[in-house]
């Protein structure tokens, strides 16, 4: 497969569309966890349980005209699916990791730009996702949203009037509602204000994480901000808060970025040109470091001192040069070394396809 | 190695931290890192299933009453058959109906996790009748009432409970039919 070929299908077609702030916010993300009243959570069913589950939902799904972001779903089961290929869909943030390694009788639902994925079975019956680029956190939950209610008038939720949705996780409970964004903050990092933002942004009960979740570390200074609490707000309060958090972050990145160019310019200049003629040469390169040079060329692109470059490549990058993807491109099971030299490879030739 | 915080305790949790690109070690006990909250859902380590688990256990830290210490044995619920104790030690409900059968002690839990809050606030299915949206409803406008007397804003008090009786009909009448 040629390597545009290759691009054109690895990102979701929702990812080329530019979106608000998208020199700093590179997508956002709504999912709510819904189950159903009849049926025993994930975690306790026996296989013809979670079968039940499926069979409910995609009695109703596509069938209903009216709501075109439920419409042509495509169903992929997960004990069908190749390693390799429920890995792709992790490193595309279509599904969770917990679909893909431990869920037993896991599903997910996509629509044709990848925008809508719902998946079944996960820690909850159903986990409704919607992803956007840019800042666009009320557009995502609205259409989470219209989801929601044409499943829900086709299925009985698990709901109770004292606690909202019914989840399996108590960190859940309430609206179900987990809402982020992904921010690119190469500045606050660069000029050590990251250590005290994030602080910040946790006592305002808002989580700050690494662009993989949970656990992870900021690769290529991205960062993940989204809502802790779910319980005792309403979904609108709740995005509203977060949607507030982000706007001071934008903020603060943009006066970040205009005190190195008014004041380090030349160092800043070296820095990135450097990053990115490491990219155009190296034939091995760890994901580390190609993450950090990516976000360097990133904020180049973005501050217009690396001229001709598209502004995709990096969301671009950071997913082809996952595991998952290298070896799919590369058609073989790769070895952590050979992974390092295949990405090395693939960012070269990614970078000359721009230059052509 | 002791503890960096209690310098006591044998330290039995290591971190790295990378803030900035910097590496910090840190070495440190269960109980100060409980007590420090350093890890927190969101701000990596620990998964928040194990971190749940470690609140749910007890150890002094959840149940604010002393009387809600006691979990007895048979504390089960009847559509999953999940008992408490796996409960607490999985952190995850087996179903809807757990949330019945555990009610006694879920408040502390909710408490904790959700910033205080126990009470949901949000949206409500369609299908699940008006009803509980109007009874919403009316327990906002009772709790606005309040402050309008409070503040002295008489006229709109009077606005708000006719709004209320209104209602407060309207759900009578329901219930009639």
């Amino acid at each position: 497969m040629s390597l545009e070929r290759f691009i054109s299908d690895a990102i979701s077609p929702w990812m080329k569309r530019e979106g608000p702030e998208s020199d700093i916010v590179l997508s956002s993300r709504v999912r709510l966890a819904r189950n159903l009243q009849q049926f025993v959570f994930p975690i306790a069913a026996d296989k013809e349980s979670a079968h039940e589950v499926i069979s409910s939902i995609s009695s109703f799904i596509n069938q209903e005209k009216d709501v075109p972001e439920a419409e042509n779903l495509e169903m992929l089961v997960m004990e069908k699916l190749k390693p390799i290929e429920k890995r792709v869909l992790v490193e595309k943030h279509l599904i969770s990791p917990n679909l893909a390694e431990q869920a037993k009788y896991g599903a997910v639902l996509m629509n044709e730009d990848e925008s809508v994925s719902i998946m079944l079975n996960e820690e909850d019956h159903i986990r409704i996702q919607c992803l956007a680029p840019g800042f666009q956190l009320e557009e995502v939950l609205h259409k989470a949203n219209v989801i929601d209610d044409f499943i829900e008038r086709n299925a009985d939720y698990a709901f109770d009037e004292k606690r909202g949705y019914l989840t399996s996780c108590p960190t859940n409970v309430g609206t179900g509602l987990r809402a982020s964004v992904m921010m690119h903050l190469p500045a606050l990092v660069l000029t050590k204000k990251m250590s005290r933002i994030i602080p910040a942004i946790n006592q305002l009960g808002l989580a700050v994480r690494g662009i993989y979740g949970e656990g992870t570390e900021a690769q290529g200074n991205i960062f993940q901000i989204s809502n802790q609490m779910t319980l005792g707000k309403s979904e609108e309060d709740i995005m509203e808060d977060l949607a507030g958090v982000v706007m001071q972050v934008i903020q603060q990145e943009r006066a970040a970025r205009k005190q190195l160019q008014d004041g380090l310019k030349l160092q800043l200049e070296d820095k990135l040109y450097r990053s990115l003629g490491t990219l155009e040469n190296s034939r091995i390169i760890q994901s580390k470091e190609a993450a950090k040079c990516l976000s360097d060329v990133r904020l180049g692109i973005d501050l217009e001192i690396l001229p001709g470059i598209s502004k995709t490549i990096l969301n671009e990058l950071m997913i082809l040069t996952q595991p998952g993807f290298l070896q799919q491109y590369a058609g073989e099971v790769l070895t952590p070394d050979e992974r390092d030299i295949r990405r090395a490879t693939l960012i070269r030739e990614r970078i000359k396809l721009e230059n052509r | 190695m002791n503890c960096e915080e209690c310098h006591e305790r044998e330290a039995s949790l290591h971190f790295t931290k990378i803030i900035n690109g910097e590496k910090t070690e840190f070495h440190i006990c269960e109980h100060c890192a409980k007590e420090k909250g350093e890890f927190l859902p969101g701000s990596n380590s620990f998964s928040i299933h194990q971190l749940l688990s470690g609140l749910l256990h007890g150890d002094g830290h959840v149940p604010n009453t002393p009387s809600s210490n006691f979990i007895p044995p048979s504390l089960a619920c009847e559509k999953c058959g999940m008992s408490y104790y796996q409960f607490a030690k999985i952190g995850r409900f087996g179903c809807d109906n757990c949330y019945k059968a555990f009610e006694s002690k879920l408040n502390p839990i909710f408490k904790r996790v959700h910033g205080g809050n126990t009470l949901h606030a949000g949206k409500i299915p369609l299908r699940a009748g008006s009803s509980i949206q109007e009874k919403k409803q009316l327990q906002q406008l009772k709790q606005a009432m309040q402050q309008y007397i409070l503040n002295e804003e008489f006229e709109k008090a009077a606005e708000t409970r006719d709004e209320i009786r209104e209602i407060e009909h309207r759900l009578q009448q329901g219930r009639d039919t």
